[in-house]
């Protein structure tokens, strides 16, 4: 045990049944470990729509996180925590004392970068609403679409819109690094003011020779769609490829990469499923006991849990005692007494909520 | 008598129960839909001042053997305590504050400055209690297993000793709530599973001994030669958190007015009697905004019951909207001054010590308060601004 978890140890003695971190938050609220927290230090329009949120993160945050992993924000908005996943576009610190306990007290700065989506409350919230010096809640990064140190020799990126995000992590990572290998980047957006990153991509691609830089503009090019990439990118097959962009545009890439029997080749960022909040049912995993089932929009998530043989902790069955919460960890389910809806990263009343889409309960 | 039939009882018809049951609702959907910034603030606000109260209280008394200091520290620490266990540990154990979706201010990770693990508590608290409200044989918080609180309960020689019992239950009321779960009366009737119970004196053992360790070891440690000073402020701060959260908590089913059931009452019972049933088994007292907050807002029984889990600072407004619900419907609601609901818990509890010489009704008690508008506004008490408390 390092020296920093005695300490906190002893303290915890003096400060049950709370952690010495709900009394020093108090001085600083990033002095706090319990819950990750992040501090709001800039906010920085990228285009008319999006912005890149700079966060000093606090106590607890794992500074080792790979290019292309994305965090969960939680953002508070009428007194409520509100969550959401975006990519990091900051590099990860890879010197050899960000690791161990000690690396958690201090950590470096994190950016997200968010585009303001239409109907999306949040992103909009985050792209105007913000103000520096908010305080907002982290979760630690996370996620599959990453880059091997050191990265493959020849590497297709294809990007659209703000999937760009994962991908400048990606590309500051291998300028930091001096690992740019043979890499073609692809990317749409509608005009060139509209691409997020486009300068610093432009200083890049002059800096590194090996980078190959295609920008499509949509409203003047046309859409580039799967068939246009394989014209200007022609050796697509013997590239790793990174594709992160609208729903369309990996469905697209999917369906070519599989034709091509290369599967193995493609990653998929899928970042911006949509939320299926009007659905009525759906298919619930239990993610600990590993069970899983179809239920209808009526069921309740107890009944359906119990149906499928997890001893479900319960009480009253009838929304008053709490006793029955179970953690969500994907998709919205919908509390059956007045429809509200509930996001990732909520606790649930198992006996009063039913599924609205698939959704997982830690359980 | 127990009620065995809420609806009989009140003289409301089928569809009067169920158009009550439906108001309830809409108040319940109000409030739901204006939980906001103001009520996160008021939470935050009460937890930071608890906070603050502790951390002074115990830096104070690292000077105990001052006699100031003793009693500047002891005041605060107790009033930490009551705050902590009362309007915050409570309400947020009961899911009051999980709308705001803050891991550490929900009822699944909250741990409360009491010996009573908070896991048993919800158990034998918000399910137990707040779902078989007052229905006798089923809800354990009428007389708590060791009292004779109503004539319905048999006498039994050995409620001879009820003043004393009553008494002790006051002093060490904090011990009494960390062995409720347990169940005595199942213990007693051999019907305890040896395994849960097993389980459960580990939890409340383990709970124990983090908090003694620190109320009665490592602070009066801390205070170096002041140890028996700070040891005795520490005790005493338990001690008065004891008495006030015992005396709180026993104006709430006790006092005249507030009904117990007939086990048969929850035979399909639907959810605009079980409304009725919490209406009916509960008692209110009046007060200062100060005195509600420290009261951990239970001045507000009635509503606490009706809706166990929504935010105690708007109990006020609701009790307004209940109240005229009462009117509407002529159905009784309870409210006292907390000294005559007190009053009359006490004299119930020692007047059942001996037996009674009917079964039913009560012995000559009054009968329960029906509310009229005046009255309830006689009783409502001065609204201190919320800054005088926070």
């Amino acid at each position: 045990m390092s020296r920093v978890d005695t300490v906190r140890k002893l303290a915890a003695r003096m400060t049950t049944p709370l952690l010495p971190d709900d009394y020093l938050n108090m001085l600083n609220p990033l002095w706090s470990a319990r819950e990750l927290r992040g501090k709001i230090i800039q906010v920085i329009p990228e285009t008319d729509d999006a912005a890149t949120l700079v966060i000093q993160p606090g106590w607890g945050w794992a500074p080792t996180y790979q290019a292309g992993q994305y965090v969960g924000i939680g953002v508070e908005v009428g007194g409520k925590f509100h969550w959401r996943s975006y990519s990091i576009s900051s590099t990860p610190t890879d010197s050899p004392t960000a690791s161990g306990a000690r690396a958690r007290y201090r950590a470096g700065k994190l950016t997200i970068t968010v585009k303001a989506m239409p109907e999306g409350f949040l992103s909009e919230h985050l792209v105007r609403g913000l103000e520096p010096g908010t305080i907002v809640r982290l979760a630690l990064p996370q996620g599959e679409f990453v880059l091997p140190d050191p990265p493959p020799a020849k590497i297709l990126f294809w990007t659209g819109g703000s999937g760009i995000t994962p991908v400048m992590s990606m590309l500051r990572t291998m300028d930091r690094r001096g690992t740019m290998t043979d890499v073609v980047h692809v990317h749409s957006a509608p005009t060139a003011d509209a691409a997020i990153f486009r300068q610093e991509r432009l200083a890049l691609a002059e800096r590194h020779p090996s980078l190959t830089l295609i920008e499509n503009f949509d409203d003047q090019h046309g859409l580039l769609d799967v068939r246009r990439l394989t014209e200007v990118c022609p050796d697509w097959r013997s590239r790793q490829a990174w594709v992160c962009g609208p729903a369309p545009m990996m469905a697209a890439a999917e369906e070519e990469w599989g034709r091509a029997r290369l599967g193995k080749q493609l990653h998929l960022e899928r970042f911006s499923v949509a939320l299926t909040a009007s659905a009525e049912g759906g298919h619930v995993t239990f993610s600990v006991s590993g069970k899983e089932a179809d239920v209808d929009g009526a069921t309740t998530l107890l009944e359906a849990g119990e149906a499928a043989g997890i001893q479900m902790p319960f009480g009253c069955r009838m929304g008053i005692c709490h006793t029955c919460i179970v953690p969500l960890k994907k998709g919205v389910v919908k509390d059956l007494r007045n429809g509200a809806e509930y996001t990732e990263n909520a606790g649930v009343q198992t006996c009063i909520t039913a599924a609205a889409g698939d959704c997982s309960l830690a359980i | 008598m127990a009620i065995a039939d809420v609806a009989a009882f009140t003289h409301l018809s089928d569809q009067e129960v169920e158009a009550f049951g439906a108001e309830l609702d809409a108040i319940r959907r109000d409030i739901e839909d204006a939980r906001g910034d103001t009520d996160a603030a008021y939470i935050r606000r009460m937890i930071a001042l608890q906070r603050r109260l502790m951390v002074a209280g115990r830096v104070t008394l690292f000077a105990s053997s001052f006699p100031p200091a003793w009693v500047a520290g002891t005041a605060m620490l107790s009033a930490g305590k009551i705050l902590e266990n009362m309007e915050i540990g409570h309400n947020v154990m009961h899911g009051q504050w999980d709308w705001m979706n803050d891991p550490e201010i929900h009822s699944g990770t909250w741990e409360w400055d009491n010996t009573c693990p908070a896991e048993q508590w919800k158990h034998s608290h918000n399910f137990v209690h707040h779902t078989f409200t007052n229905v006798l044989g089923r809800d354990n918080d009428v007389g708590y297993g060791i009292l004779r609180v109503t004539s319905d309960q048999k006498w039994h020689p050995i409620n001879l000793g009820q003043p004393v019992y009553n008494a002790l239950l006051a002093l060490f009321f904090e011990w009494g709530v960390a062995l409720h779960d347990l169940d005595i009366e199942a213990i007693r009737k051999r019907e305890k599973d040896p395994v849960e119970m097993k389980r459960q004196l580990k939890g409340i053992w383990r709970k124990i001994r983090r908090q003694v360790t620190k109320d009665y070891i490592v602070f009066p440690a801390l205070s170096g030669p002041n140890f028996v000073t700070t040891l005795t402020a520490n005790v005493t701060s338990n001690l008065v958190r004891n008495l006030w959260s015992y005396m709180i908590i026993f104006c709430g089913h006790f006092p005249d007015g507030a009904e117990k059931f007939d086990e048969s009452e929850l035979e399909d019972e639907t959810k605009a009697e079980w409304y009725l049933r919490q209406l009916l088994g509960s008692a209110n007292f009046s007060g200062s905004r100060f005195l509600q907050v420290m009261a951990g807002s239970l001045g507000y029984q009635i509503e606490h019951h009706l809706f166990p889990d929504l935010p105690s600072n708007r109990y006020p407004e609701i009790a307004e909207r209940v109240q005229a619900l009462c009117t509407k419907f002529k159905v009784p609601y309870t409210v006292g001054p907390l000294y005559r609901q007190y009053g009359q818990t006490l004299r119930t509890i020692l007047r059942l010590s001996l037996p009674t010489r009917t079964e039913a009704p009560e012995p000559d008690l009054p009968r329960p308060k029906r509310a009229r508008p005046e009255q309830l506004r006689a009783h409502a008490g001065t609204v201190a601004p919320q800054a005088a408390v926070a």
